[in-house]
């Protein structure tokens, strides 16, 4: 067997390590255009924040490739899939035999259309070690940074640079951050202990032109900087995938063993799609941990196992400046709310389900509330009331206890 | 794999297996220097509610929620045991996010995370908190199972 990835990040170690529970021996190469060791993509903010180095930032430990057995191409870049004839073209002319391909490739950074973009002479997104490593030589004490998008990605990226810089602005058409996680009421408070922490956050307006060093908003106000980060989005790279043929929507779409529309072309981590069971939508989950299990389960089966992936939920656990939050799921039917002590909790559930949960500030064993989701279990099995007040082993009967924390066979 | 279980039938909820993990993992040689007038982050909990009690640690689960989603890679499993190298932890506790059990939580400095890796890092043998279990609620034993 002869298996071949595209990618290096997430999805695919977690295809190598799901090949090789199968398959010890078997060729195994990975061909990505960035030409590191595979590094933990989140990271890149702590990077900035000096908080970690490139030698910690690394994903797997150095020997990783050698260890499992994986021919590396990195710094190449595949242009197409021939599915017709098995092979993976790349930019510099080789072509690449597959019996099994992996595309895991990850996505891009939208761009805005914004009048005068182009000409903004100092601007990068914030995706890549290289777009770090940018800031990092770029941004000095008295550099003004603007930062268009208050989502995860900018504001990470505004926490990375708040020590190098304290003229930081972020733009969001959105009336709160973290839009696409968060509501309003939810964003709030995090919203007041980032503007605390001195970085100026504009909302509800956008960038209508650029003019070389100064945004000048729909507001009338005008915003001059030195650099431009712009982290509006990201878009799924499926090029590859639909080129060939493949059905695509948002991501390159995936059955539960990650498997594409192409005979043996899989497709894991950012650029693909899963469904995400709490609303049987099937949808993007750009999620570091999504990615790795869509690599595993697809790599396992690749290697002729199976273990589908089938229970893929939104979440997300962040921290801005100290301050932590945990959400799952999606928002809707009743809710139950706590807020105290400066700790805000919120619990979704509809037919005798948990959906969703927000934490801001305690999100201690907030896993116990995901695994309600993950595994539906039924509310009335448990009892809620207990585990409203927080999250505990105690809700769920005796003998499931037993059998969570006394193996007891089930 | 030898693994701790607990019955919660013989937990008398004296929380000692709190103040044994804290000790063990303190890396002092005096316990009353280690834990007086500290307050403690012990890798174990006691749940306690209505006359009923028992100690939450990590499962060492075979499909660990932790290690797959945990971001960085600080989070690995050898030999079936899962540790977490507090050096390449950020903190960003993708993983109490993730584990079912909630045996996974800030570590005393907030900035990385700490969990119960067994003793095999610090006294050896027994971890501290079965032998510290004055009634045997807490075993470590080989047995076979299930995936948990």
């Amino acid at each position: 067997m002869n298996y071949l990835i595209i990618g290096n990040s997430a999805a695919a170690v977690g295809c190598v390590e799901g090949i090789r529970q199968q398959d010890p021996d078997s060729a195994v190469t990975l061909v990505a255009s960035e030409p590191y060791h595979t590094y933990s993509r989140p990271l890149i903010s702590y990077l900035l924040g000096g908080k970690t180095d490139q030698a910690r930032m690394r994903y797997r430990p150095a020997g990783f490739y050698e260890v499992n057995k994986v021919k590396t191409l990195l710094g190449k870049t595949a242009t197409a899939i021939l599915p017709d004839k098995k092979q993976v073209t790349l930019k510099s002319g080789e072509t690449l035999p597959y019996d099994k391909l992996l595309v895991a490739a990850g996505s891009s950074p939208s761009v805005p259309p914004v009048k005068g973009l182009d000409k903004v002479k100092n601007k990068t997104a914030f995706l890549t070690l290289d777009d770090a490593r940018y800031l990092e030589q770029r941004v000095k004490a008295d550099t003004k940074v603007l930062i268009l998008g208050a989502g995860l990605i900018g504001l990470k990226c505004a926490e990375g640079l708040r020590g190098r810089t304290p003229h930081i602005a972020v733009v969001d058409l959105a009336d709160h951050i973290l839009p696409s996680i968060l509501d309003t009421e939810a964003a709030l408070p995090i919203q007041r202990h980032i503007s605390g922490q001195g970085v100026e956050l504009v909302l509800s307006d956008a960038v209508q032109s650029f003019d070389r060093e100064n945004a000048i908003l729909k507001s009338g106000r005008i915003i001059p900087f030195d650099l431009l980060v712009v982290a509006v989005g990201v878009r799924p790279n499926t090029d590859l995938v639909a080129q060939a043929g493949g059905k695509v929507g948002r991501g390159v779409a995936t059955d539960t063993f990650c498997r594409t529309s192409l005979p043996d072309v899989y497709a894991a981590g950012d650029c693909a799609e899963s469904r995400d069971i709490t609303t049987g939508a099937d949808r993007v989950l750009a999620l570091l941990p999504n990615a790795y299990m869509q690599g595993e389960c697809a790599g396992i089966h690749m290697a002729g196992g199976e273990k589908p992936y089938d229970k893929a939920i939104p979440m997300n656990a962040i921290g801005f400046f100290g301050l932590h939050m945990i959400t799952a799921g999606s928002y809707d039917g009743q809710e139950y709310r706590s807020d105290s002590g400066g700790c805000l909790k919120r619990l979704f559930y509809m037919d005798n389900l948990l959906r969703g949960y927000i934490l801001i500030g305690d999100v201690g064993r907030a896993g116990i509330y995901t695994s309600l989701i993950r595994e539906r279990v039924p509310l009335s099995s448990i009892d809620f009331e207990l585990i409203k007040e927080k999250p505990q082993l105690m809700a769920f009967s005796s003998s499931e206890r037993a059998k969570k924390l006394g193996g007891v066979r089930i | 794999m030898k693994r701790i279980y607990v019955n919660e039938k013989w937990c008398l909820g004296c929380h000692l297996c709190e103040y044994y993990c804290a000790f063990a993992n303190s890396g002092q040689t005096d316990m009353a220097k280690a834990l007086q007038g500290v307050r403690i982050h012990p890798r174990i909990q006691i749940e306690e509610e209505g006359g009923v009690s028992f100690a939450v640690s990590c499962r060492h689960c075979r499909e660990p929620l932790c290690v797959k989603g945990c971001i960085t890679g600080a989070l690995t499993v050898r030999d079936g045991v899962i540790t977490v190298d507090q050096n390449r932890c950020v903190g960003c506790y993708t993983c109490i996010l993730s584990c079912p059990y909630g045996a996974v939580m800030p570590s005393e400095s907030g900035t990385a995370v700490q969990k119960c890796e067994l003793c095999l890092q610090n006294a050896g043998g027994k971890p501290a908190c079965v032998r510290g279990c004055p009634n045997q609620a807490i075993v470590y034993e080989e047995r076979e199972e299930e995936a948990l």
